[in-house]
């Protein structure tokens, strides 16, 4: 089962390792990480997506919550969420199939950022299902090389969770 | 409420002629975290200088309010600050400088981190221009630390000390305390910036939970009203949150069994009737089985470690569980908690008083039934030793003479292994912070330095270190340090010749093959080193014992020299094992009394 949690931490040196070598060391896989800056400076937002029960997720974020530059942890509810993959894929392209990879891009609503004679980037983004989808139909043009993001989670509706965090 | 400061203690003081003119004054890095060790109440640290740490020694020579002792190894500086934490509550100062200096202090950060001990690690690192180039004596001290410490900080600047010496002992004593490493590079501890005290510490992230929500503690106090088997199972948390007292009068209310994990012996009187003694590996038959047999366990700052459940599906099968914990990761990590509580042990345990008080206002508990049981399982299975074959001395009445002899008002640390065992056994503690050990990392060497800081804490108490031959040839160059600064603590080395824990499993589930455990320390070997003489090196009385009527004169002899430390060799029989004993991998029902003997009890 994966779970998507989403984490408000402090911008300190060597964050990204404590959190990392956290999981290493309790021995949690993580399936993706994405990291950047949050609305508020000083402060960044990491997305872990981590493949795990119900209980040693439990675990794992409250041994995430004592490290002491995470200020809050949530776990994103897949129904009340947007999430979003990024992707770029350099596909093998020749007269022949050309034509039929640009299609199946638009199909996609995925652009071309590169071309040349003998292959195509292609940049797609969309939750995981679509990504995956795409890169199905490219397989069998001879992909070269891909570069993935990791997935990128935010809650609908209006309601924030920094602002649940400093509320008061 | 995520942005307010951390109240810091002002100086206790009064302030120097500079300190009342309204602009800070300027010191350098070095004295800033001198002036704010000082500012936080440290009286005591220790350590031991090199290169990348001269800066900030350089100002520590000039200090009056705090005694640095000089280490031999960093190692001994780490289990002193340990010691001295353990033994008051305080915190510890460990002092090192970069690389080597800083590596050396790992196991005790280590230790520091499974026992939950209140430790600052100070260490010098190499100048912020050179790190990250492989500089002399340069290593990753915060990258290496980041597993076991609570927090760890690098000090780049010199504006940056007090506010970072503050949080780093707010961390590491609130909370579930811990060890917090500073590392401080060299140019930090030289420049110059104004010194603002009290220092605002921000650590949005860093809100313990200290008081207990209110339904969690009256589902508890119902649970413990309704129980018919209730067993207290107590553990280090209760030491460190000073929360004796409170459970005293919780558990005589209550009238239930308690038992005191290895971290929290002294935690309850083993003289109080209610008190069962140790569970776990090497607990009281009467104490592990009032657990299998129990029906509601009320674990009060304990974390369910393997050495007390055994195997978890298997232990206290029956029991619900309350699990009161300031750590909320451990809730529910081993065995999952019918009632959770987070908060801090000295709180909730006083609520939950108040709170069966309440509960029990018109019904009354009953546990007659259960103490009739607990009652025949003491009489039956006693804690005792056979006198061994070999006509050598049985190392458990060594140790129970030393306690007895020695008294409770005294502080005993102990190293790791079968002595640790005995120690925790035969010696019978009745208050809290009198007995100190490795219990979670079980860290060999940790007796003759953490007694070092113990007595350097409580100078006015006995201390002594029960050691073994194996853990005393690790660490006793601290007894140099013990001479020379006038710590006269004492050291039994409970002297079987052998890494007696380790033989006693090769016997037991290696068919005695005893692969590298022999030490020639003991009887009827060559005796290297000799330890008689290897005290008498350090400037501390030796006395070697070897029959059992010279036991006492020998430790009465210990207990009234103060002039020096004193090692007392006592040579003991290598055969003599620790029993109770469940094997590991099995449940807690299938403890041995002693060899091939386990004890019959209900399953039901």
């Amino acid at each position: 089962m994966t779970h998507v949690l989403s984490l408000l931490v402090e911008d300190k040196p060597g964050l990204l390792t404590r959190v990392a070598g956290l999981f290493a060391r309790r021995g949690f896989n993580i399936e993706s990480l994405a990291v950047g800056k949050s609305e508020i400076p000083g402060l960044s937002r990491i997305t872990v997506v981590v493949d795990v029960e119900e209980l040693p997720l439990e675990q794992v974020t409250k041994q995430l919550n004592k490290l002491i530059n995470v200020i809050k942890i949530v776990e994103l509810d897949p129904l009340q969420t947007v999430e979003r993959e990024h992707m770029l894929i350099k596909v093998r392209v020749d007269n022949s199939t050309r034509s039929q990879i640009l299609e199946a891009a638009t199909l996609f609503r995925a652009r071309i950022v590169d071309v040349a004679t003998d292959a195509l980037v292609i940049e797609v983004t969309g939750d995981t299902a679509k990504v995956q989808a795409l890169l199905r139909v490219l397989e069998p043009y001879g992909i070269k090389e891909i570069a993935q993001s990791g997935l990128l989670a935010i809650g609908r509706g209006s309601k924030s969770i920094t602002e649940r965090v400093f509320k008061n | 409420m995520s942005t307010e400061s951390i109240p810091v203690p002002t100086a206790a003081k009064a302030p120097g002629p500079a300190e009342r003119h309204a602009a800070p004054e300027v010191l350098n890095g070095s004295a800033a975290i001198l002036r704010s060790l000082e500012n936080l109440g440290v009286t005591d640290v220790f350590g031991l200088p090199g290169g990348a740490i001269m800066p900030f020694y350089d100002e520590l020579m000039s200090s009056t309010a705090i005694r640095h002792i000089l280490v031999r190894h960093e190692q001994g500086a780490g289990h002193a600050a340990e010691g001295y934490a353990s033994a008051t509550g305080r915190i510890g100062v460990a002092i090192a400088t970069s690389g080597p200096g800083a590596t050396n202090l790992v196991t005790a950060i280590a230790d520091a981190y499974m026992d939950s001990v209140p430790l600052l690690a100070i260490t010098g690192q190499v100048f912020s221009t050179l790190m990250g180039t492989d500089a002399f004596q340069e290593v990753d001290i915060v990258g290496i630390t980041m597993p076991i410490t609570k927090h760890s900080f690098l000090i780049t600047r010199p504006e940056d000390v007090p506010a970072t010496i503050a949080a780093a002992i707010h961390i590491a004593t609130t909370g579930r305390p811990g060890p917090v490493l500073v590392d401080v590079t060299k140019d930090a501890q030289q420049g110059f910036a104004p010194f603002v005290w009290p220092p605002k510490v921000d650590l949005p992230g860093y809100r313990p939970v200290t008081k207990a929500h209110g339904k969690q503690i009256q589902a508890a106090a119902q649970l413990l009203a309704e129980a018919k088997r209730p067993v207290f199972y107590v553990g280090g948390g209760v030491v460190r949150a000073k929360a004796s007292a409170e459970l005293l009068k919780l558990a005589e209310l209550v009238g239930a069994p308690v038992v005191t994990t290895l971290m929290a012996r002294g935690a309850f009187p083993d003289s109080n009737p209610l008190n069962l003694g140790m569970p776990g590996m090497h607990g009281t038959v009467p104490a592990v089985l009032a657990i299998q047999e129990s029906d509601l366990l009320i674990s009060l700052g304990a974390r369910f470690d393997d050495r007390v459940t055994g195997k978890p599906s298997e232990f206290a099968p029956n029991a619900k569980v309350v699990h009161v914990d300031i750590d909320p990761a451990e809730i529910s990590k081993i065995r999952v908690a019918d009632v959770p509580i987070v908060g801090d042990a000295k709180d909730v345990i006083a609520d939950l008083t108040v709170a069966f008080a309440q509960a029990t206002k018109n019904t009354p508990s009953d546990l007659t039934d259960w103490w009739v049981r607990l009652d025949k399982l003491r009489e039956q299975f006693p804690l005792g030793y056979d006198e061994p074959d070999d006509g050598l001395l049985s190392p458990q009445y060594v140790i129970e003479r030393i306690g007895q002899i020695t008294g409770p008002e005294a502080i005993y640390a102990s190293g790791v292994g079968q002595h640790q065992m005995w120690a925790a056994q035969f010696i019978k503690y009745e208050r809290p912070n009198s007995w100190l050990n490795s219990g979670g990392a079980g860290t060999m060497g940790y007796g003759v330095p953490a007694a070092m800081g113990a007595k350097v804490a409580e100078p006015e108490r006995t201390v002594w270190a029960i050691d073994g031959d194996g853990c005393f040839q690790m660490t006793n160059q601290e007894l140099a340090t013990c001479t020379i600064n006038n710590i006269p603590i004492k050291v039994a080395i409970i002297n079987n010749s052998s890494l007696g824990m380790v033989r006693q499993w090769q016997t037991l589930f290696y068919e005695g093959r005893h692969s590298f455990t022999d030490l020639n320390t003991g009887h009827d070997t060559v005796m290297i080193p000799d330890f008689v003489k290897m005290a008498d090196a350090y400037g501390a009385l030796g006395i070697r014992v070897t029959r059992k009527e010279d036991v006492d004169a020998a430790i009465k002899l210990a207990n009234e020299t103060n002039d020096r430390p004193v090692v007392i060799d006592f040579i003991v029989s290598r055969d003599s094992m620790v029993w109770p004993m469940v094997p590991q991998g099995v449940g807690n029902s299938s403890v041995q009394y002693a060899r091939d003997h386990a004890p019959e009890w209900d399953e039901e």
